[in-house]
């Protein structure tokens, strides 16, 4: 077996400091299917990237074929065979599914486009590959499997040798994915080699020949498949993580505040994110979500705060069922949220600072005087506010959108804090700022659930998962895989197993603890 | 006059000819918008265009007395209006609109002020000597009965914009670069990953909506009437941007939503001769632009919602039906 690319030292520094990349290694053989497997942020997407020339290393050595190369944008890559099937497909939509396979290169006849040939051809390609497709339906009309296979034919029509499929499966149903694999044995039987980018260990044993594991921007290892469990695979994914130094008080846990019973949630294409998840939140107690990213942490979020409407389930609190109610009428209800994605959900970025403190509240009293707001009011309060969370302003009249990513996130937390929350619901609350914000705001989570709050914490940051939590579900595939009483208790490289997908509790063992 | 002639007016070949009449000067923007449209980039300045086309031709025709330099300055200098248009959407960013808005204004205003400058008028050019295009007699055609009179004997400009339909679907549907138009309106990312130029092509599909443009602001100062008159387009631009969403964003769907408009306009005209407030008739094609759009949203709502929910129905079929297996 000889490397077809060999990437070497690869670091990749984005303009915002973040290092996604820190001297790579990787290496593809030809002909074989090679998986690359990581936790979100763990930088494959990146190496991929760098490897299709959407984006260029800040150092290192690309070998395709033995020649070094340089990629300058995509197109150069094409041009040495290499083709990615982007997780988000790259189609146009009202175009046929052979319009779609040929575009770019169409085959023409006097000057017109030949459309007897651009139909040919894609069935042409469709039979040698053993991709199904129907080369005249409507792409808009045709399922994500369907879709998925014309993203695979397009690089096919460009002669690919080495395709990149970026989490191909993340949007199958188990039939779809079914079909793909065998697709994937043909191309390989074909000559082909293919890298499979994804964090389903099952997927991994049975699909690849080699996998390499990523954390944290390095390459923790390439190993034959055959040769690893899917338990050494999730250890070498989840690895050691650094635990923080937060001094907790001891947990009183009070009284039930949200009981959440077989929610579900489909995507728009009607696939299920959320399979009839269940647990409840207590006063004086962090729950904390822990889950690789896109296994539904964010659609419970957004289902239980009123941005998206459940597929059924209910939310009691104080026996009322506010599940599928308006994000204010939730919100009226006690319920705070810190959203995860702060600049589409947290604050308004032209608006000033004291403006977003206010938000959740200028319609009431004492802020609403007649049709007016009382401004002396707002200012006093957003000051005090500014005080208390340190946020770093001049003063209140700046946009928010002024301030360093931290800031911003303080002006959310003390928004959402100073409402004195029934429930807390926070996602992703240090996402991408400062060491010095993310200890305030840590510490502000704990003072709030020890004065008698009841939080529910999701974040892709296992660490602070683990750190934060007095207990902890686990979510995968949208369905909850396990529940821990004790977080202090449970080992990272337990939690990684659930998170996973390879252990499940039964209902039975798991219905007391939530 | 009754009501009785006004409706026998409707049905006479004479009402028929002006409605193809009328429909000439909004078909031309509305397949020049059709084309930027698709590409992604609205040309919200046709309106304007359409005035400085109607101007720069008069002008020209005037000074050089060569019809054919008449037009060619027209469409050249509706053409530089629609890349200005692109310059600052495409290549400085501004917002679309904003950027549609001054460049009307602009055509609006820098007509007027040319025309005051050359001829001391600022109403009209009627000072000046224009030419117009000629009347074009089909032979065999022209002398069928009814027919005849409906299709014969109309400005080459009017064949010109029928003709463009067919111009227009040919490009979109079966060039590579129209359809590469396409892709890059409906989803620019999917095309730049195929090495398509998404800026280069939408600069390009503006330019060719500044010709047809140009070409429906001619038709209004050359061949309509023989002189340019302050704010000429009156509206027609915008009507054309209608007629775009109205037929779909395909040719033969905007060029029947064009006559729709152009029909509306020549009741307006028949009905003008009744007792009935003289503004309320000229509102005519105007509410009926705003009633068609707000039927076609609603049209348009209720089909992405039968999508969606095929769409929902076929994905739990298939996992009920793996559910089974």
């Amino acid at each position: 077996m000889q490397p077809i690319i060999e990437m070497k030292e690869i670091v990749k520094v984005y303009d915002n400091g973040v290092v996604a990349n820190n001297g790579v290694n990787f290496t593809v053989n030809k002909g074989e299917i090679h998986a690359l497997v990581g936790e979100n942020g763990a930088g494959k997407s990146t190496l991929m990237k760098i490897l299709y020339g959407i984006e260029q290393p800040t150092e290192g050595e690309i070998i395709v074929d033995g020649k070094s190369v340089t990629f300058k944008s995509s197109l150069d890559a094409i041009d040495h065979k290499i083709g990615m099937v982007h997780q988000n497909f790259m189609l146009v939509p009202s175009f046929t599914v052979a319009s779609n396979v040929v575009l770019g290169g169409e085959p023409l006849k006097k000057g017109l486009i030949d459309r007897e040939r651009v139909l040919e051809v894609t069935k042409e390609l469709s039979d040698q590959f053993g991709l199904f497709v129907q080369p005249d339906a409507i792409v808009d009309s045709i399922n994500v499997g369907q879709r998925q296979r014309v993203e695979i034919l397009k690089t096919l029509y460009r002669k690919a040798e080495i395709l990149i499929l970026d989490e191909p499966t993340a949007v199958l149903t188990p039939q779809e994915t079914q079909d793909l694999f065998k697709a994937i044995r043909t191309l390989v039987q074909q000559g082909k080699t293919v890298i499979f980018i994804t964090h389903k260990l099952r997927e991994v044993k049975e699909i690849s020949d080699r996998v390499t594991v990523m954390r944290h921007g390095k390459m923790i290892g390439t190993v034959d498949t055959k040769d690893v469990t899917r338990e050494q695979m999730a250890n070498m994914m989840v690895g050691r993580e650094v635990f923080l130094n937060i001094t907790k008080p001891e947990m009183h846990r009070a009284e039930k505040r949200m009981e959440i019973k077989d929610i579900s949630f489909l995507s728009e294409t009607g696939r299920p994110v959320l399979r009839e998840v269940s647990f409840n939140l207590y006063a004086g107690e962090i729950l904390g979500i822990a889950g690789v990213e896109g296994n539904g942490q964010t659609e419970l979020v957004e289902v239980l705060t009123g941005l998206k409407k459940s597929a059924g389930g209910r939310v009691i609190v104080k026996d009322e069922d506010i599940l599928d109610h308006s994000p204010r009428d939730i919100r009226l209800k006690g319920i705070a949220h810190i959203p995860e994605d702060r600049l589409t959900n947290g604050v308004a970025i032209r608006a000033s600072i004291e403006e977003n403190l206010i938000v959740d509240r200028y319609f009431r009293a004492p802020y609403k005087k007649g049709v007016m707001l009382d401004y002396k009011l707002v200012d006093t309060k957003s000051k005090e506010l500014i005080k208390q969370f340190s946020i770093l302003t001049p003063n209140g009249k700046l946009p928010v959108g002024s301030l360093s990513g931290g800031n911003m996130q303080k002006v959310i937390v003390a928004r959402e804090f100073s409402s004195d929350p029934y429930v807390l619901i926070a996602s992703q609350p240090t996402r991408g700022i400062d060491v010095g914000a993310t200890e305030f705001i840590r510490e502000e989570l704990v003072r709030i659930r020890t004065k008698g709050c009841a939080i529910l914490l999701v974040s892709a940051d296992l660490g602070e998962v683990m750190s934060l939590s007095d207990r902890i579900v686990t979510l995968y595939e949208g369905k909850i895989t396990g529940v821990f009483p004790k977080a202090a208790e449970v080992s990272e490289e337990e939690l990684g197993l659930y998170m996973l997908g390879i252990k499940h509790q039964t209902p039975e063992e798991m219905e007391k603890f939530l | 006059m009754s009501l009785e002639t006004v409706i026998r007016g409707i049905f006479s070949s004479l009402f028929i000819a002006s409605v193809i009449r009328i429909s000439t000067p909004i078909i031309f923007p509305a397949m020049g918008g059709l084309v930027a449209q698709v590409a992604g980039v609205p040309n919200m300045a046709l309106e304007g265009i359409m005035n400085v086309g109607a101007f720069t031709g008069v002008m020209v025709s005037a000074f050089t007395g060569s019809i054919w330099l008449a037009i060619l300055a027209g469409i050249i200098a509706g053409v530089l209006l629609a890349l200005l248009l692109g310059v600052f959407h495409l290549h400085f960013k501004s917002d679309l609109f904003i950027a549609g808005l001054a460049a009307n204004l602009m055509a609006s205003g820098g007509t007027v002020f040319l025309l005051y400058i050359i001829t001391g008028d600022k109403g009209n050019s009627s000072t000046v000597r224009s030419l117009s295009v000629p009347n074009v007699n089909i032979p065999l055609i022209k002398d069928i009965p009814f027919v005849g009179e409906i299709l014969s004997g109309h400005p080459v400009f009017t064949y010109l914009a029928f003709f463009s339909v067919f111009l227009v679907y040919i490009f979109l549907y079966r060039t590579r670069f129209g359809t590469h138009l396409r892709a890059v309106g409906e989803n620019p990312e999917a095309a730049t990953t195929l090495g398509i130029n998404v800026v280069r092509t939408r600069m390009i599909a503006l330019a060719i909506s500044g010709i047809f443009a140009a070409l429906g602001g001619m038709n209004l100062s050359m061949a309509y009437l023989q002189l340019f008159q302050k704010e000429m387009a009156a509206g027609r631009g915008w009507i054309g941007i209608a007629a775009i969403h109205l037929g779909a964003r395909k040719p033969v769907g905007v060029m029947l939503a064009s006559i729709l408009f152009g029909f509306a306009d020549a009741i307006s005209n028949q009905l003008g001769s009744l007792n009935i407030p003289s503004q309320l008739v000229q509102m005519i094609p105007y509410a009926t632009t705003v009633v068609a759009l707000a039927v076609y949203a609603i049209q348009q709502r209720q089909a992405a919602l039968e999508r969606m929910k095929k769409y929902q129905k076929e994905h739990i079929d298939s996992l009920a039906a793996e559910h089974q297996g």
